[in-house]
């Protein structure tokens, strides 16, 4: 606070942070984020055989990414409370709808093909259930009560179920634990915490039940992956190698092994990381994982600094999430979890979810660049 | 905004939440300190194993090919069979010299220049980690030679794979077929990854129709391997399942006699079950040996089985389109019964010769004297032919085809076998689509003795035969009898494929014609009487001669003026016995002359054979 106030007494000298400030961008997490979209690209490069045309496609998505996080960090975040309901529920209709109508890829119902293009709804849903959950909680002193703790666990268990049955398992998890998190944030008690976690532990065989073939396949393949080196278990066989041989230091960019004689399946997406680690090695790897932290704490500071309650919730849950996204990812990938097909944020090939997440530090930038300036 | 905070300890809340802030930033530092945890593990801890699997890519997962099914006939006698061959291969990705290699390759295993020309064209070709054959069927000594010098061939292996054998050679090449290299045709077909390590693939006969129950399911084995791509220790695997035995009606003595009888003439010899559809012998003249396709067949030695004009390659009797001739009368004569045109007792004056209304061409009968007058028993077991141009030329042409159709002449007998051709029976629309010309009367006449656009293939003739023997019972024909499912003894038999019987109006009908074929073998003046002598039992049978070459109006045929090429082909078709058949048989031989002579012969020694009866000489 003495900062600003200190700020104020200054002569406004221009800046490139501030001049960033005026548009309603952080130029910490900006920075922060373009370095890692940076690192992906070059990673992608080489995963990718080098193929532009790859590059390219990934670029146009940044582009469209970027637009998004511009538009919404310029929208105020109680613009953003104020459409809280409402973009869940035509999320939750669309969700039905994919259910129904849906396109199905590779075995899963997650596309809705609007004619012109194809839409997730659960990209949505990313976004819109840690939106709800904190709006509905900070309507009322935290920390919750019972009742509003019950309604808040509806809030995130329907759309989860209804993605877990697309079958998109990742994406559900996600979902569920950026809901989670706000709850978590809002201040419950340990006890119900613990009894919460007992209680999940618990209902794990029920989970069993409901799950897809292949998804069962999945785990048993986790938990023992030689007994199936051809099928399932080939990838995190594969990956570990790549993984493992890829040493302190790596083997240099566009020279790994394992990733360029095709050993490594999905080398592009999911299992990029492994890519890296082939690569750059240990060291590599740990700059990566310090520059997702950054990135995470920068998000959670911004949390600390909003001024509702609502944007403290909001913000921490997605910077929160973000750094699940990157664990879930690295532990599926190094054979610590199972496979569950969860792409690691802003280097991965693919669509929506860089849109998504860039979608949320655009929030973020909204919350930390709305705030009101206290007076001296 | 400012009424929500009024409510509120805004300044609490912002404390609980800070602290939970906290408290998740620290407790994702300690997962993320386990991710790094995790990966010192992998990267530096165990980095020296996953270095060396990565290295020489030493961890291989490599498929079990499972064993193919073996065949045998209804005796038991194997049929195909697996036998280990030795073969030396190279794995391009392990060599660290390609080229210098081979040179000491081909210095010791005395190598062509062309062939390794040959060699590197196809490494070139290689999907990656795949080994390339570089000479196959190594003699023992070419392996010790070998094995002595292996030190100094790294990615150089000799390789024992077990090799389809046809222990008969050529006497099931037709049927049992053969197994040859899996082209890029064959991958489209397959399920590739069930075909990793397999090198044969069935190409035609039993071992094609029966690909699937024959390959079996692959395995895998995942191994360690040192730097030279060797195999050190197997770490894990999955058995392959073995493919099934089958088991077939064919039967190897009657296959024998069969191809013995036919001597050095071209032609067809299909014996079946009546009842069961089962396929007791086939027989395909000329023959060449199957063995020589799989291992892949030079292409100088294709070039002379496929352009030889006797076409051995090709399989006469579910192929070869013969005019029936006069085998085809008694189908003629049950059309005549059916359709009321004729009865048992209606006769035909035959002067030698017919002739239409109002027209001067004279279609002969084959005894240029005439018969006489002829019943339907005299018609057929002396095979007067103006009686069944009178037929036909009453019955008219469609009639016919309709009738003939029962009998699946024209369509395929859905034997269990590949590439089984249709055959023809015409008709006014077929000339009309396919000739785009009328149908002139005199075709009907030449059609009713069964030449003319008539085609037949033996087998469609043998089934034809079986479905009269057993008065109008269809049973598709049937080579494979029955399988073994890897790892059971109890056969597991395949039901014989019957359709509902022939609709016919006077069952009495196929006692007239049938009892007019036993005249055939039996009567005084059959034409096979030859062949009906000492038998316990009635056989019916039927003599035809196809004509291959038209003899003029004023001509006559005298087989020792014509060339061989130019001679009839002979034909006969039989059952027996008549009351309760068991065994029935068409012959088909090219350029035999006479049916009587050349065909029924063959016939009854197949009949011989399965009866174990003997002509007393």
């Amino acid at each position: 606070m003495s900062n600003l106030l200190y700020d104020r007494q200054q002569p406004q000298r221009w800046s490139l942070t501030r001049a960033l400030r005026l548009i309603h961008l952080d130029a910490l997490l900006l920075l922060g984020l373009i370095i890692l979209l940076v690192a992906g690209l070059m990673i992608l490069y080489s995963a990718g055989d080098q193929s532009s045309a790859l590059l390219i496609r990934q670029l146009i998505r940044m582009g469209t990414a970027f637009t998004v996080l511009f538009v919404l960090a310029n929208i105020h975040p109680d613009r953003m409370r104020d459409s809280a309901y409402w973009l869940y529920g035509v999320g939750l209709i669309l969700l039905i709808a994919v259910l129904v109508f849906g396109h199905e890829g590779k075995g899963a119902q997650r596309w809705l093909d609007l004619g012109f293009f194809r839409f997730q709804p659960s990209e949505l849903m990313k976004l819109a259930v840690p939106l709800l959950v904190a709006s509905y909680l900070a309507e009322r002193t935290l920390p919750p009560t019972a009742t509003r703790l019950l309604v808040s666990l509806v809030m995130i268990i329907v759309p989860s179920v209804l993605i877990a049955k697309q079958p998109d398992l990742g994406t559900a998890l996600l979902i569920a634990s950026s809901g989670l998190i706000v709850v978590f944030l809002s201040g419950i008690r340990w006890r119900i915490i613990l009894a919460f976690i007992s209680l999940s532990t618990a209902a794990l065989p029920v989970l069993w039940y409901v799950m897809h073939d292949y998804q069962r396949q999945r785990v048993l393949t986790f938990l023992n992956p030689e007994t199936d080196p051809l099928g399932s278990g080939y990838h995190i066989i594969q990956s570990k190698i790549a993984i493992g041989s890829g040493g302190l230091f790596g083997r240099g960019w566009l020279d790994g092994t394992q990733s360029h004689l095709a050993f490594l399946p999905e080398r592009t997406t999911d299992f990029i990381f492994a890519v890296i680690s082939e690569e750059f090695g240990l060291v590599g790897v740990v700059i990566l994982l310090v520059f997702y932290l950054l990135v995470a704490g920068r998000g959670i500071y911004i949390a600390s600094q909003a001024q509702s309650s609502f944007a403290r919730l909001l913000a921490g849950s997605i910077s929160l999430t973000f750094l699940v996204y990157v664990f879930v990812n690295v532990g599926m990938v190094t054979g610590l979890l199972p496979v569950v097909g969860v792409p690691l944020p802003m280097i991965s090939y693919g669509g929506t979810s860089m849109v998504t997440l860039l979608a949320g530090f655009g929030i973020l930038m909204s919350i930390h660049t709305h705030r009101r300036m206290m007076s001296p | 905004m400012s009424s929500d905070f009024a409510l509120k300890n805004h300044f609490n809340e912002g404390r609980i939440i800070n602290d939970r802030l906290i408290f998740s930033a620290l407790f994702a530092g300690l997962l993320f300190v386990a991710l790094i945890a995790r990966l010192v593990v992998l990267q530096v801890v165990e980095f020296e194993h996953f270095d060396s699997l990565s290295e020489k890519n030493r961890v291989d997962i490599s498929s079990l090919p499972p064993q193919r099914g073996l065949i045998y006939d209804r005796n038991g006698v194997i049929l195909a069979e697996n036998i280990p061959k030795f073969s030396l291969e190279l794995t391009p990705e392990n060599v660290p010299d390609i080229d210098d290699t081979l040179q000491q390759l081909a210095v010791l295993l005395a190598m062509t220049e062309e062939d390794l020309v040959d060699i590197k064209e196809r490494i070139k070709q290689q999907r990656r980690f795949r080994q390339v054959i570089l000479k196959e069927r190594l003699t023992e000594q070419e392996v010790a030679i070998f094995s002595v010098n292996r030190h100094r061939f790294s990615g150089v292996d000799v390789v024992g794979r077990l090799v389809r054998h046809y222990p008969q050679g050529a006497l099931f090449a037709h049927t049992v077929g053969y197994v040859g290299r899996i082209n890029e045709q064959d991958l489209k077909e397959i399920d590739e990854n069930n075909y990793k390590g397999s090198m044969q693939i069935g190409k035609t006969g039993i071992e094609k129709e029966y690909e699937k129950l024959l390959h079996g399911q692959v395995g895998y084995q995942q191994v360690e391997t040192n730097v030279q791509g060797r195999i050190v220790r197997e770490l894990n695997s999955m058995p392959s399942v073995s493919g099934q035995d089958l088991f077939l009606h064919l039967d190897i003595n009657l296959q024998r006699v069969a191809a013995e009888a036919m001597g050095d003439f071209n032609g067809a010899v299909v014996a079946l079950d009546p009842k069961t559809g089962g396929v007791l012998a086939m027989v395909s003249k000329p023959d060449f040996d199957p063995n020589e396709f799989v291992l892949g067949i030079s292409s100088k030695n294709y070039a002379a089985l496929r352009d030889s004009p006797d076409m051995p390659l090709f399989n006469r009797s579910l192929r070869g389109r013969y005019p029936p001739g006069s085998t085809l009368k008694p189908f003629i004569a049950l059309a005549g019964l059916e359709s009321g045109v004729i009865n048992e007792q209606s006769k035909t004056f035959c002067p030698g010769w017919y002739t239409l209304p109002g027209q001067d061409h004279r279609y002969r009968c084959w005894k240029a004297h005439g018969h006489g007058h002829m019943d339907l028993e005299g018609s057929i077991s002396q095979s007067c032919d103006v009686y069944f141009y009178d037929l036909a030329n009453t019955l008219g042409i469609d009639r016919i085809h309709n009738f003939l159709d029962l009998f699946r002449f024209g369509r395929r007998t859905g034997i269990d076998l590949p590439g089984e051709s249709k055959g023809l029976s015409p008709s006014k629309e077929w000339k009309r689509a396919n000739r785009n010309k009328a149908w002139y009367p005199g075709e009907t006449l030449i059609s009713g003795i069964g030449q003319g656009f008539n085609q037949m293939t033996p087998i469609q003739i043998a089934h034809a035969t079986a479905v009269l023997a057993m008065r109008g019972i269809d049973v598709s024909p049937r080579v494979v009898r029955a399988s073994r499912p890897t790892g059971q003894s109890k056969l597991q038999l395949f039901p014989a494929q019957s359709s509902e019987s022939l609709p016919m109006e006077n069952s009495r009908n196929w006692e007239a014609v049938i009892d007019s074929m036993v005249e055939v073998v039996h009567g005084a003046r059959g034409s096979a009487r030859h062949i009906g002598t000492d038998l316990p039992f009635k056989v019916a049978g039927k003599t035809g001669t196809a004509q291959v070459f038209g003899i003029k109006q004023n001509e006559k045929y005298d087989a020792k003026t014509l060339e061989r090429k130019l001679h009839d082909h002979a034909l006969f078709i039989a059952f027996a016995p008549v009351e309760a058949p068991q065994f029935v048989v068409a012959v088909v031989v090219e350029h035999g002359g006479g049916g009587s002579t050349m065909a029924a012969p063959i016939a009854r020694k197949l009949i011989d054979q399965y009866f174990g009866t003997t002509v007393d000489e």
